[in-house]
């Protein structure tokens, strides 16, 4: 028994609230957020930044940060869109989503900013 | 000019073989694999399977004269030698579309597999392949949401879905049945599942487990910020008792139920979808049987067939096999079935054994449900074969973790984000899969923990039915 480790995750800790793909794994580093950038573009998909308050973010709309960036292909653009929209709101979570207008779904969507949960 | 009544046997060559015939883009067409009696012609049988599968019968009766029959008979318009195996051969048998009810995969199958398959002209007999003209596929209701509604009911995007078949699969009280549904879903994954065999037995009434396991998923939910489900197996002796328990789970809230499509039946079934569809609930289905039906390579009917037999009946999800799991599973058969639950357009193939062009129009996809004996060691080979729309569902893998579910589930979510991190960043899972858990496990201890659990186990016998193409 003495191996086994005990699962943190509690109503009272914070830290357990996830916001769903890739909130299992550690933060991402900038050279990670730029290959995952690569890979929604090398999709074709329409990279689309939201964000939100962490205690608003189980819901399915969070905030625009303008609009989709339709057909925008420069790696180095969407990576400043994101970064401004972190400065602007920098206690909120940031996402990157990858919208794929054929299927009319997003193909990828994760937080690249994570603010603090609650 | 009218035809005369001339009582007697023919041969059904003469009427139902027809090798100049070419097929309307409205017919229904069939790839039967036939092994005959010794001696009957080819054409002969092939007449035979395509004459017992539609209007004939063994003698002519005067009423074939007060219809068109050469109107609504099936025809053998091909034939074709079976790779391989010189015992049996390819029988290709066209169907006018007025020959089924709309709708009704229940009809098209009771003429495709019905008497034919205990002709005595036959030593045995395999359904391989069925093409849906689009005309019949839009008669149908199809998957009650499809899988990019899923995704948005879910807010799930980007990497496959995991989940859990609770075990025992028989003898938990519903309290302990929901711990165990709870402790998986707090771990990490979307869904927990009822087994199969789950109904409503003495140990365990389905009232009990529905208001159990809802309560496990409002607590997973607001512990961890996601949406979860679990797959409320509503299939019961009756269709009325089904839409009982249906309905009884819509009323608390449950986001997905499941059914049993071919020991609950056809009928039932699309029922069901149709009131999924009608009530915004996901449908999950299960197969059990269908290995009765598909695992001989000369008799029954091909699992391609019965994988559109449900999505054109109607179901979310439906299991796929694994390619590496425990459970049978040819790695290029299972992608053509995989193709045909999810594409909306399916080539013809002969290299993953799919016999015809298939045209789904905009009927929703099927998310497959890879199932079976897998644990975080396959993972990386799992979200390379099944990609981002399926679902991972780990039983023993993720309850037989050594310190329980939420480890075990948090094990799987991280590994299954780890190798769909590094696919995007071009790498190859199945060959740096090992480098891709080790690194991640670096950071979770409940992934590191598993990986040294399971590091032996594999499951490597090799499959009893081969494509054709592979006997060569």
């Amino acid at each position: 028994m003495s191996d086994m480790q005990d699962y943190k995750s509690s109503l009272g800790n914070a830290e357990s609230r996830k916001f769903e793909t890739f909130s299992y794994l550690p933060s991402m580093d900038a050279d990670q957020i730029r290959t995952q950038i690569e890979f929604i573009v090398s999709k074709g998909w329409n990279p689309s930044i939201e964000h939100t308050e962490p205690e608003n973010a189980s819901g399915s709309y969070w905030y625009m940060w303008k609009l989709p960036m339709f057909g925008e292909t420069d790696v180095d653009a969407i990576l400043a869109e994101c970064e401004a929209c972190h400065k602007a709101h920098p206690k909120n979570h940031v996402r990157l989503l990858g919208l794929d207008n054929y299927a009319q779904c997003a193909g990828a969507s994760m937080v690249i900013y994570r603010g603090e949960t609650v | 000019m009218a035809k005369k009544y001339d009582a007697g046997v023919k041969e059904y060559r003469e009427t139902y073989w027809m090798p100049d015939y070419t097929p309307k883009e409205t017919d229904i067409l069939a790839c039967f694999k036939v092994t005959p009696q010794p001696g009957v012609p080819r054409e002969e049988v092939a007449a035979a399977v395509a004459a017992e599968s539609s209007t004939g019968t063994w003698t002519t009766v005067w009423t074939d004269l007060l219809t068109d029959l050469d109107y609504y008979k099936g025809r053998a318009y091909a034939i074709e030698d079976v790779p391989g195996d010189d015992s049996c051969f390819y029988a290709f048998v066209a169907y006018p579309i007025d020959l089924f009810e709309e709708g009704s995969v229940v009809n098209v199958m009771t003429s495709l597999v019905g008497n034919v398959f205990g002709f005595k002209a036959l030593r045995a007999l395999r359904l391989e392949d069925i093409r849906f003209p689009l005309a019949y596929v839009m008669t149908c209701n199809g998957p009650p949401q499809g899988i990019q509604v899923e995704r948005d009911m879910l807010n799930k995007y980007g990497r496959p879905l995991l989940g859990c078949t609770i075990k025992p699969k028989l003898g938990l009280s519903a309290k302990n049945y929901g711990r165990a549904c709870y402790e998986g879903l707090r771990g990490g994954l979307d869904f927990t599942k009822d087994d199969e065999n789950v109904n409503s037995q003495p140990f365990m009434r389905w009232k009990h487990r529905f208001d159990f396991v809802m309560e496990a998923i409002h607590k997973a939910e607001a512990e961890t910020g996601e949406r979860k489900g679990h797959y409320l197996n509503v299939t019961a002796p009756t269709a009325d008792e089904m839409m009982k328990r249906a309905e009884y789970a819509k009323e608390i809230g449950a986001p997905i139920i499941m059914h049993d499509y071919l020991t609950g039946g056809w009928s039932a079934n699309t029922q069901l979808a149709q009131w999924c569809q009608d009530n915004g609930m996901l449908l999950h289905i299960h197969r059990a049987m269908h290995a009765v039906l598909d695992r001989n390579p000369h008799h029954g009917i091909h699992f391609r067939v019965l994988t559109k037999i449900l999505r054109l009946s109607g179901g979310d999800h439906l299991h796929s096999g694994t390619v590496v799991g425990k459970l049978e599973g040819d790695r290029d058969a299972t992608l053509g079935w995989i193709d045909i639950m999810r594409d909306s357009y399916v080539k013809e193939d002969r290299s993953r054994g799919i016999f015809f062009d298939q045209d789904w129009g905009a009927m929703p996809g099927v998310l497959p449900v890879a199932s079976g004996g897998i644990h975080v060691w396959h993972m990386p080979a799992l979200v390379s074969i099944f990609g981002d729309d399926s679902v991972l569902q780990f039983g023993g893998g993720t309850l037989g973790h050594p310190w329980g579910n939420a480890a075990g589930a948090a094990a799987n979510r991280v590994a299954v984000e780890a190798c769909v991190e590094a696919r995007n960043q071009g790498r190859e899972l199945e060959k740096e899969g090992k480098d891709i858990l080790t690194n991640a496990a670096a950071s979770s201890p409940e992934l590191k923990a598993a990986m040294e659990t399971w590091k032996e186990i594999k499951f490597e016998f090799d499959t009893v039915d081969k494509l054709d193409v592979s006997h060569k």
